[in-house]
């Protein structure tokens, strides 16, 4: 091979291959981190940077389920209320007796069916994904209205604190569970049959109807991760705060998908990593650390977070055309 | 009509290539004004190409167009537009969300003083050019709630209103009722009686002696025939047609046949096929043809679960089989190479063994995973059985040639080791030695033991390669033949009619 070729390979795997994007974004993120070590040294203090991958935990494990969802070229802005909806119904059920684990497989199951819900409405009736999600965004949050009244919910027994405060060798275990998450995610996504049968679905639906496979039972189940996640995500952060709010996850959707798109997933489908999307929730959550420590105005931060988006992508698109 | 009038059209060795094709070979064609002209070909024979030159969507490689004497370019849609060449295509481009005054002057609507649009003169001119084409309509009428005839209609209104000299209508009664086919045939003579030329593309014999003065027979690109309708007949038409050399294609060796694998009887779907009923026996190739719109893809696609079904049974190996979405399909051992390998068979991002493994992953898969190892050597195997032209394993099909691609389709349904294997216009747009390859492997595979329905377009391959031919027309079966003896004439003559 004349280094001719060689260069040209390099260039054309660097502009195609998914590795690629994640490096790039893997550098932008190291880049931030740097400049912030710089600015503000507290940064880098054990304490602060666990604290800051607590924080996104939660973004990066609802990130990794509705990436999913994403890789079919579809979308589910449903989740930041099925987040809500989880932290209370975990919350409430333990609060009348049920210990940790049944309770929070009893709000998993209930992510879950919305994320049927969701499938099917997409399915079958043939619904733009974004109505069908906006839709159920609203019902769901009516739910935790109703089941709430509208009030927090307080008051469980402490083993409802641990999923979100406890920690295991010093580390908080949102973290153990981010990583969890992503490992069985990668695995499925990559490894499994049905994992593979999802990127080809985002790459070409017909075609792969066409090669046998049953694409609306599977484009359900992507819905239904999407929804077990977001519930997870949900129960992490109503634990680390203490009490369920009706409120919670206003907005998160944003949050959650925004770490997809930055991790260098594409909207139309058939592309993306979860370590990307572990990536993106990391710039996320190493963006609000700088704007607290650099005690930025919290007005401002909500912008500097809609520019990153923006220009993470941009640098993405740049790459992706460069001759 | 006259010849001794200038013609409208002329065009004068009108060539066109594409990558891998010459689509159009130094093309002669007069048009007169007040003439309609019958354009007929095998699919592929290069109408839509002539077509597209003449409406500015190609640019051809070289030769001279003239309108009325004068020498024209025709580089883009506009230009053509005002030279006063209209086409009306098959697929009508109306647009349903606007009403008919709308559809008919989009771009170009009148402004009044104020600057908006002047919808009183809109209504106004539109209604005039409806009552030309007689369309007894509201001009508000959303174009959406229109049939296709009265939308057929609506773009002739809109051709007059660019005071249209050709028209050119490709296959304008393909999806008529017979009323409606009369009405529209009263409007072409009116337009005609007017000296408005129209060429008339279409597949029926029929229609060609109603209302064509000339036909002109397009074949593999070149101009065979240009005749009188009133002194022709049928047979000279579908000689001229179908004059394609057999050559040095390939040609399926004998094998033996066994059982009957794929019996399909009385099969019907809504709107397009009725009563549909074939068999195939293992190692046999039952051929396919028909003219496009015949049916036969709307036959495969139905047989392998892709779209619903009205009635109809389908046995494999003498059994029912209960067939009702595409993995039910995969389980009792039918393979389907689509006609459209880009937007039906490849997931064009992906690499060549993932396309490979795509239909068979429960082969090299361990439980819920896939077995990588396994999964390569699967890849590896019929890359070298088939030949495929890739640097590796890991390349993306949408960087390989057209013949690679369709190698790569093949592939994916070999690997899951079919009994029955269809295959729809497997050689379609691929060059001349992959094509060969593709018609080996075919004959090796029924040698094997495989039945194998093959719908193809192009008759030579149909005759080269089947062991029986079925003929289509218009949703049924017109026909079968043994391919020992039969030609090109005598199935195209029934395909046509």
């Amino acid at each position: 091979m004349n280094p001719q070729d060689k260069k040209t390979n390099l260039s054309l795997w660097y502009r195609n291959s998914s590795a690629a994007s994640t490096l790039t974004i893997l550098l932008i993120l190291l880049l931030m981190s740097t400049a912030l070590a710089i600015a503000a040294p507290a940064f880098l203090k054990a304490s602060n940077l666990l604290s800051t991958a607590r924080n996104f935990s939660a973004i990066a494990v609802a990130g990794i389920g509705v990436s999913v969802v994403i890789l079919t070229g579809n979308i589910d802005i449903s989740i930041g209320s099925i987040y809500g909806l989880a932290g209370v119904s975990v919350a409430m059920l333990m609060k009348s007796g049920w210990s940790l684990v049944p309770a929070v497989a009893a709000g998993m199951a209930v992510g879950g069916l919305c994320g049927l819900a969701n499938g099917l409405l997409v399915v079958y009736l043939r619904l733009p994904s974004y109505i069908a999600t906006l839709g159920m965004m609203q019902i769901v949050r009516g739910v935790c209205y109703i089941l709430t009244q509208g009030y927090p919910v307080s008051g469980m027994a402490d083993s409802f604190k641990w999923i979100g405060q406890g920690e295991l060798m010093g580390v908080p275990l949102p973290i153990y569970f981010m990583v969890l998450f992503a490992l069985v995610f990668a695995v499925f996504r990559n490894r499994t049959k049905t994992g593979r049968r999802i990127f080809a679905l985002g790459g070409n639906e017909e075609a792969t109807r066409i090669s046998g496979v049953n694409t609306k039972a599977l484009k359900i189940l992507c819905f239904v991760l999407a929804g077990v996640c977001a519930a997870f995500a949900g129960v992490i952060n109503a634990s680390k705060v203490g009490v369920a709010q009706p409120t919670a996850g206003n907005g998160f959707e944003m949050d959650a998908i925004a770490s997809v798109i930055i991790g260098g997933s594409s909207m139309g489908g058939g592309v993306g990593t979860v370590t990307g999307t572990l990536i993106g929730a990391a710039i996320m959550g190493v963006l609000r650390n700088a704007l607290v420590l650099l005690s930025v105005e919290s007005y401002w931060q909500t912008l500097v977070m809609g520019v990153v988006i923006i220009s993470a992508v941009t640098i993405d698109q740049l790459r992706k055309a460069r001759r | 009509m006259s010849e001794q009038t200038r013609p409208l059209l002329e065009m004068r060795g009108v060539s066109k290539s594409f990558p891998g094709v010459k689509a159009l070979d130094r093309v002669d064609l007069q048009v007169y004004p007040g003439e309609v002209l019958a354009l007929v070909g095998e699919n592929g024979a290069g109408k839509s190409t002539l077509m597209k030159i003449l409406s500015g969507v190609h640019r051809m490689d070289e030769g001279e167009i003239y309108l009325e004497g004068k020498a024209v370019s025709l580089p883009d849609p506009l230009s053509s537009q005002k030279a006063g060449i209209s086409i009306i295509y098959q697929e009508l481009n109306t647009l349903n969300n606007l009403s008919i005054a709308e559809n008919i002057f989009i771009g170009r609507e009148p402004i009044a003083k104020n600057g908006l649009v002047d919808r009183q003169r809109q209504h106004r001119e539109a209604r005039a050019l409806l009552d030309e084409v007689k369309l007894p309509l509201d001009t508000q009428t959303l174009t959406g709630k229109l049939s296709t005839a009265q939308k057929q209609m609506v773009e002739v209104a809109k051709a007059l209103s660019f005071n249209a000299k050709l028209i050119i209508m490709d296959e304008p009664t393909s999806s008529l009722t017979n009323a409606e086919t009369r009405t529209l045939f009263d409007i072409v003579r009116r337009l005609k009686a007017r000296g408005v030329a129209i060429v008339f593309i279409t597949h029926r014999m029929v229609e060609i002696f109603q209302i064509a003065d000339r036909v002109a027979v397009l074949r593999d690109g070149q101009m065979a025939a240009t005749m009188h309708a009133r002194d022709t007949t049928e047979a000279d038409i579908i000689s001229a047609m179908v004059g394609r050399e057999i050559g040095d294609l390939y040609v399926k060796e004998v094998a033996p046949l066994g059982e009957v694998a794929l019996e399909v009887q009385g099969l019907s779907t809504k709107n397009r096929l009725h009563d549909v009923s074939f068999y195939v026996r293992s190692g046999e190739i039952l051929g396919f043809a028909g003219l496009v719109g015949a049916g036969r893809s709307e036959v495969m696609r139905a047989v392998f679960g892709i779209d619903p079904r009205q009635s109809g049974t389908i046995l494999v190996r003498g059994k029912k089989a209960a067939i009702r979405k595409t993995g039910d399909a995969l389980r009792y051992g039918i393979g389907f190479v689509p006609e459209d390998r880009k937007e039906q068979a490849l997931i064009l991002d992906m690499t060549v063994k993932k396309n490979m493994s795509l239909a068979a992953l429960d082969r090299v898969s361990r439980g819920w995973f896939i077995d990588r190892l396994r999964e390569s050597r699967l890849a590896e195997k019929f890359v070298s059985l088939l030949r495929v032209r890739t640097p590796s394993l890991e390349q993306r099909v949408k960087n390989l040639s057209g013949g690679n691609q369709q190698k790569v389709v093949i592939a994916k349904w070999m690997a899951n080791e079919p009994l029955i294997l269809i295959l729809d216009e497997p050689t379609r747009g691929i060059d001349v030695g992959a094509k060969k390859e593709i018609h080996k492997l075919m004959s090796d595979l029924a040698r094997q033991g495989v039945a194998i329905v093959l719908v193809s377009s192009e008759l030579p391959e149909v005759i080269g390669m089947s062991d029986r031919i079925v003929v289509m027309h218009e949703g049924r079966v017109k026909g079968s033949f043994d391919r020992r003896g039969v030609t090109q004439e005598e199935i195209m003559q029934m395909a046509v009619s």
